[in-house]
């Protein structure tokens, strides 16, 4: 077992785990964020997408114990005082989803797409979402709903923390 | 899909990395990024009693300027290759390759020296690093050695770095202004190439003073199309010079046969692309 200590969702935690432990079982069974949800694990489709110490990461395919000492930020920590974060209400406005399956990583990933690229292209949008996968094909309104979020500010407390930490 | 248990060790210096290697041998992996040792880990085609995690070793990161070459660390991320200066402006053709390797979130944790150590023929690195004639940096127990790019890659998954050593630093030498391209073909997004080409082009004026191409996915390693690159130097600048010489894109290649595509579809491509690498390289 080895000890791991970081911060997820601004939350300091601290386990014991196995060293082959992915970081999003570490996630869901540790710590109870099952909002980032576990799609492919091969690491294609994108849906475990969170953000590492402020860049977006595939956590299924990331070592719990890599994670130690990181800031992790999840689908789960965005919205404040029931307030949605600005992409998770441009993807309600737009209607970027249909089952929903893959939104948590579309989500996270748009915003750290937005926040290397604040006003980007519908052609920049798609190549920045190339590694979320959505098997509804609903792609359509996912972009539409970047470029609505890049047209109506996307404040993106989330990155900003982690890029400072 | 978990892997099996193993043990873990995240050195803070490559000497303490160099000491578990050397103690473990053969039952210990490298870790860097992980974005393809986590897969094979997981799917258990690799159960490595130890797994030395390099993410701590600072000194390992980084791109710096050393006069006539630039040297990017091993575990330098491929997102950070992509938007430094000193590799935009010396290796151009690295820079434009990265931009096209996998996804964001693969870029953002994917290492240069993990991917080129990983020596899949299909991976994106390996045909800039021949094309830039890279050299690399390899610590072992007793001292540094260097090994030019065209010896590094050995065979499908396997390279010049020894059992107990450890891939430091990749050393290239600068291209400063030469054109560059890389062109990919792949049948989805974010996928591995079934071919694709790396051009790197000095001009001079008009004329083609020297070109460097290297193939991805046309043998058991990245290749470089020597044959081609002989058939441009000294030759104008020109669509028809760039395809009559593209057309020994093939010359000394094994290409595979799989699901995407048979070894003549391959060798179809090879040409394509290098045709159109070149060209584009070359701004025309």
């Amino acid at each position: 077992m080895t000890r791991i200590s970081l911060t997820v969702d601004g939350e300091k935690v601290s386990d014991d785990i196995e060293a082959r432990m992915l970081l999003v079982q570490y996630l869901r069974e540790k710590v109870g964020k099952t909002g980032t949800v576990i799609g492919c694990d091969t690491s294609n489709c994108g849906a475990c997408t969170v953000h590492l110490n402020g860049q977006s990461v595939k956590s299924c395919n990331v070592l719990a114990v890599q994670a130690d000492g990181g800031e992790v930020a999840t689908i789960e920590g965005l919205a404040t005082n029931g307030e949605l974060h600005p992409v998770q209400t441009a993807f309600r406005e737009c209607h970027g989803l249909q089952c929903g399956f893959c939104t948590p990583g579309m989500i996270m990933q748009s915003i750290d797409l937005l926040a290397n690229n604040p006003h980007p292209t519908e052609e920049e949008v798609r190549v920045g979402l190339e590694g979320n996968l959505c098997r509804c094909t609903g792609y359509h309104n996912i972009v539409r709903a970047v470029m609505y979020a890049a047209e109506h500010g996307s404040s993106d407390s989330v990155q900003s923390e982690g890029a400072s930490a | 899909m978990i892997p099996v248990q193993f043990d873990y060790l995240a050195p803070t210096s490559v000497e303490e990395a160099l000491a578990a290697l050397v103690e473990h041998g053969d039952e210990a992996k490298i870790l860097a990024g992980g974005q393809s040792l986590l897969p094979v880990l997981r799917l258990r085609l690799n159960a490595p009693e130890l797994v030395i995690d390099l993410g701590k070793i600072d000194s390992l990161r980084g791109v710096r300027d050393e006069g006539d070459a630039i040297v990017i660390g091993a575990m330098t991320p491929h997102a950070q290759v992509q938007t430094d200066p000193l590799v935009a402006e010396h290796a151009a053709v690295l820079h434009e390759a990265v931009q096209h390797l996998a996804d964001v979130q693969i870029r953002h944790r994917g290492t240069l020296g993990g991917a080129l150590a990983h020596a899949d023929p299909a991976g994106d690195m390996g045909a800039p690093a021949l094309a830039l004639d890279a050299q690399f940096v390899i610590a072992g127990s007793s001292g540094t050695r260097t090994v030019d790019a065209q010896d590094f890659f050995v065979d499908l998954f396997e390279t010049a770095i020894g059992e107990d050593e450890i891939l430091t630093e990749i050393r290239i030498p600068k291209h400063t202004g030469w054109g560059a391209h890389y062109e990919k073909f792949v049948r989805v997004a974010h996928q591995w190439p079934i071919v694709a080409v790396a051009a790197t082009v000095r001009l001079d004026g008009d004329t083609i003073a020297e070109a460097r191409i290297g193939l991805t996915n046309m043998g058991s390693t990245p290749l470089r199309a020597r044959a081609v690159e002989d058939a441009l130097a000294g030759q104008p600048a020109t669509e028809d010079a760039v395809r009559a010489a593209a057309a020994h894109a093939t010359e000394g290649t094994n290409p595979p046969s799989d699901l995407n595509g048979d070894a003549d579809y391959r060798s179809h491509l090879a040409g394509v692309l290098t045709r159109r690498a070149v060209l584009a390289a070359i701004g025309r």
